[in-house]
């Protein structure tokens, strides 16, 4: 099967056909581009686009060719293509600054914030992000949230996600171009892959020649430096589930929780794997937000963006030309070769664009050369692209139905949970009424019932708390292992006490009771403070 | 593959190249690399397994494998390494006196756990999964002892049993006076009225007169005059609200006639002392222990 497969990737179309789409009907091609796939493999500039502007030898391998059934494709279009590799050019301009710093931003985030402490008292975790998988606690500052109360996280991811829809709405897929892990992590890896092996032409000279001594070592560090990041990485993830200081000392001295060196591992692997080798792929078909993405956008949408109604007729400009009557592309292919992506802009909005805007980096540069205005790649509008003469960002629409709905979901969502949190009870009851027996007869005719008691504390300091049952008149309440009814409880700081109850009611007051079950309330209240917190449940004893 | 590549015209496919019906072809869809190593890969692990772990049936057993596991020796090194953890707890037990043990929070913590989980496999039987009886299996809930509510008496109860095989055990019996011809039947229904007017129920007056006098002669003895009863003989209290076969009149009058004597099985040798200490500790702390 593999022979028939190579057979296969070997015949690839024509560079011409594998270029074609909706939009490229109405490009000019250039003769030159009239060449095979094979013939792109030196990586070199071949021809001026512009005076002092090189073209770029580069095609946009991530761009399939679209699929017309019942139109004759002729031979060599194959069912499963091999990824063919990226080499993004480096890009200079304001936005490659806007991702250097995003990137150090986001990178320090998760580096430092394990480290940060935080003091909650004795026999408390000190750090002040902490997700305690071992206690069934998340820790973030002065915020412990308990297992039980996971509802807060959902409302964070909640709210995560409509941000999301928002940004998109707004302004594209700027999660995918600037913060996502994906983005960011690859684009570390792409820096260091660059420190070892050189930019583009250099690096596709490296991977199409020879196996030398340098090849094998530039290789090799590079592979390195990628596992050490990874190492690095899952190195600081594990920090946020344990104790950061200790869990360093365990993990150099070999004791740590074998849980930990999986993560470790897992971590690892995967960062080499993802950031490292799989790069725009996980984008491209492991992600499912770029086909979710779409739903979110309009004609309003702030998108990265060729403007095709000032850059076409695109084509070679020779020095003294006139610009009249053409467009300002130059078809120099500097936006392709810093596409991380694998595609062309200038064929339109597509699945596989994260919206980066290095293009707008790399296209500005060579407006600047070629002296005409820059922002033939820009922010912009499917309305202002639309329009010959509006510019990218002319009337543009912020406020529309679709981010107002989306923002005031964000305003509820947060609402309502920054009100239960505000309400939240540090002090919380609950009540088991036992069921086997439900109730017990003593030898003086009166009625038993035993209750299990959990006393829930989530202050950071122990409490001394009372129980008060109420709602049955004439009832005697015993604490199981307390000297007497109206004993102090302590509970201690952080903690679940359990203590058993057992309530009876005299012969006299039968009374009091209604049917099999009568309705009773079970009352935990701290005796410094007051607060108190109540459960209703049930008294039971024979029918009548 | 000698033959002409063929690409269908449709689709620009490479085609197999079998043809049937003269213009049938297959399209040319080789599974994904990456999926065929990934079989090969499994093919290669289950090899491994065959060889490291137990595997195949053999004619009088199975593959061993080389590594030598299995699931039996796993359960027993589990069960050993949870009774290791055990110890501390069970030789403080041990040591400790009964009335002790609620003094120290991490030792009643286990001997109610424990108590729980042998409860629960040796005593549940008769006395029900919540220890709430059935007629004639008593109540252990409740604050009616017929042995005794004390954390000794308890301890005495469950070691020896009641009228068991062992030599403390507790022996006495209640005669069966009407199988045994002390009483007739009219006499037990007297006394039988005597007993539930004692205890507060409605019973006929001038039966309960006449069965007085034989209750004073029969019955005081091991019940006492009053009948409150007497935990040293096992004699319930009879004139509390607590009746182990019934206080109908002809419950109450079956009582008297075939006499009454549960019996229950000694603990001492089926269970190890600190298994019975916890047990005590767990069925006095129900709620109804004195």
């Amino acid at each position: 099967m593999s022979t028939r497969w190579e057979a296969a990737s070997k015949h690839k179309p024509p560079l011409v056909q594998r270029e074609r789409s909706s939009i490229a009907t109405i490009l000019v091609m250039p003769d030159h581009a009239k060449r095979t796939a094979n013939d792109y493999i030196t990586g070199a500039a071949v021809s001026e686009a512009a005076p002092g502007v090189m073209r770029h030898d580069v095609q946009a391998v991530a761009h399939k060719k679209p699929i017309t059934l019942g139109v004759d494709a002729g031979p060599g279009r194959i069912a499963y293509a091999s990824r063919e590799h990226v080499y993004p050019k480096k890009a200079h301009g304001r936005y490659r600054t806007i991702k250097w710093a995003i990137m150090a931003v986001t990178l320090a985030i998760y580096y430092v914030v394990p480290w940060l402490r935080y003091s909650r008292g004795e026999g408390l975790p000190s750090q002040a992000i902490l997700f305690d998988f071992e206690h069934q606690r998340l820790y973030f500052g002065p915020l412990e949230i308990w297992a039980q109360e996971f509802y807060y996280v959902t409302g964070l991811l909640v709210i995560s996600a409509l941000g999301l829809f928002l940004v998109t709405s707004v302004a594209g897929r700027m999660w995918c171009g600037y913060a996502c892990p994906q983005t960011v992590w690859t684009d570390l890896m792409i820096a260091v892959e660059r420190y070892w092996q050189g930019d583009r032409n250099a690096h596709m000279r490296l991977d199409n020649g020879p196996w030398t001594f340098e090849k094998i070592w530039k290789k090799a560090a590079t592979h390195a430096s990628w596992l050490f990041i990874g190492l690095m990485t899952g190195g600081a993830f594990v920090f946020y589930f344990r104790d950061a200081p200790t869990l360093a000392m365990e993990l150099v001295n070999g004791t740590a929780p074998a849980v930990a060196y999986a993560f470790l591992a897992i971590f690892t692997g995967t960062t080499y794997l993802l950031g490292g080798i799989a790069r725009e792929q996980v984008c491209i078909y492991m992600c499912p937000w770029p086909r979710i993405q779409g739903a979110m956008l309009d004609r309003h949408s702030l998108l990265v963006s060729y403007r095709a109604a000032i850059g076409e007729p695109r084509g070679s400009h020779k020095k003294n030309e006139t610009w009249d009557n053409r467009g300002n592309c130059v078809d120099c292919k500097a936006c392709v070769a810093v596409c991380p992506m694998g595609i062309d802009i200038r064929n339109g909005a597509q699945l596989e664009c994260i919206q980066c805007a290095l293009c707008i980096d790399a296209c500005d540069e060579i407006m600047d050369k070629v002296g005409r205005p820059r922002g033939l790649i820009d922010y912009t509008t499917e309305h202002n692209l639309a329009s010959a003469t509006a510019g990218p960002r002319d009337g543009l629409r912020i406020f529309r139905p679709r981010t107002l709905l989306y923002a005031g979901l964000i305003v509820l969502v947060g609402g309502l949970m920054g009100t239960a949190l505000l309400n939240r009870a540090d002090l919380e009851i609950s009540v088991l009424a036992d069921r086997n027996p439900q109730f017990v007869t003593l030898s003086d005719g009166s009625l038993r019932n035993g209750y299990t008691i959990k006393i829930v504390n989530k202050a950071g300091t122990e409490r001394s708390v009372r129980i008060d049952v109420s709602g049955i008149d004439g009832v005697t309440t015993v604490i199981a292992g307390a000297k007497d009814a109206g004993s102090v409880l302590t509970v201690p700081p952080a903690d679940v006490r359990a203590v058993k109850i057992f309530v009876t009611l005299p012969r006299d007051r039968a009374g009091q009771r209604h049917g099999a079950s009568t309705p009773l309330d079970i009352t935990v209240t701290d005796t410094a403070t007051g607060v108190a917190s109540t459960r209703q449940t049930a008294f039971h004893g024979p029918n009548g | 593959m000698a033959h002409e590549k063929h690409f269908d015209h449709v689709t620009g496919t490479e085609t197999t190249g079998h043809v049937w019906d003269d213009d049938i072809r297959e399209l040319n869809k080789p599974l994904p690399k990456w999926w065929l190593y990934v079989m090969y890969a499994t093919i290669v692990w289950g090899i491994g397994y065959w060889i490291a772990y137990p595997a195949w049936p053999t004619l009088s057993g199975y593959t061993k494998g080389m590594l030598g596991y299995s699931q039996r020796s796993e359960v027993a090194a589990d069960i050993a390494q949870a009774k290791a953890a055990q110890d501390t707890f069970r030789q403080a037990i041990d040591k400790t006196p009964l009335a002790d043990i609620k003094q120290s929070p991490e030792l009643m913590q286990f001997a109610m756990a424990g108590g729980a989980a042998l409860f629960g496999e040796n005593c549940a039987a008769c006395h029900g999964r919540g220890a709430q009886g059935a007629t004639g299996y008593p109540n252990l809930n409740d604050d009616d002892w017929l042995w005794g509510g004390t954390l000794d008496t308890i301890h005495k109860t469950i070691s020896y049993g009641i009228r068991s095989s062992h030599e403390q055990t507790h022996a006495t019996a209640m005669p069966r006076f009407g199988l045994d011809g002390a009483l007739d039947a009219a006499q037990i229904n007297d006394v039988a009225s005597h007993v539930r007017l004692m205890a507060g129920l409605d019973a006929d007056k001038e039966q309960a007169a006449r069965g007085a006098a034989t209750f004073a002669d029969q019955c005081a003895v091991c019940h006492n005059p009053d009948g409150t009863g007497n935990t040293e003989m096992g004699a319930p209290n009879l004139v509390d609200s607590i009746w182990l076969y019934g206080n109908s009149q002809q419950q109450v009058a079956a009582s008297i006639a075939t006499g009454r004597g549960g019996i229950m099985p000694a603990w001492e040798g089926r269970l190890d002392p600190v298994s019975i200490k916890m047990l005590t500790v767990y069925v006095h702390a129900l709620g109804g222990g004195k």
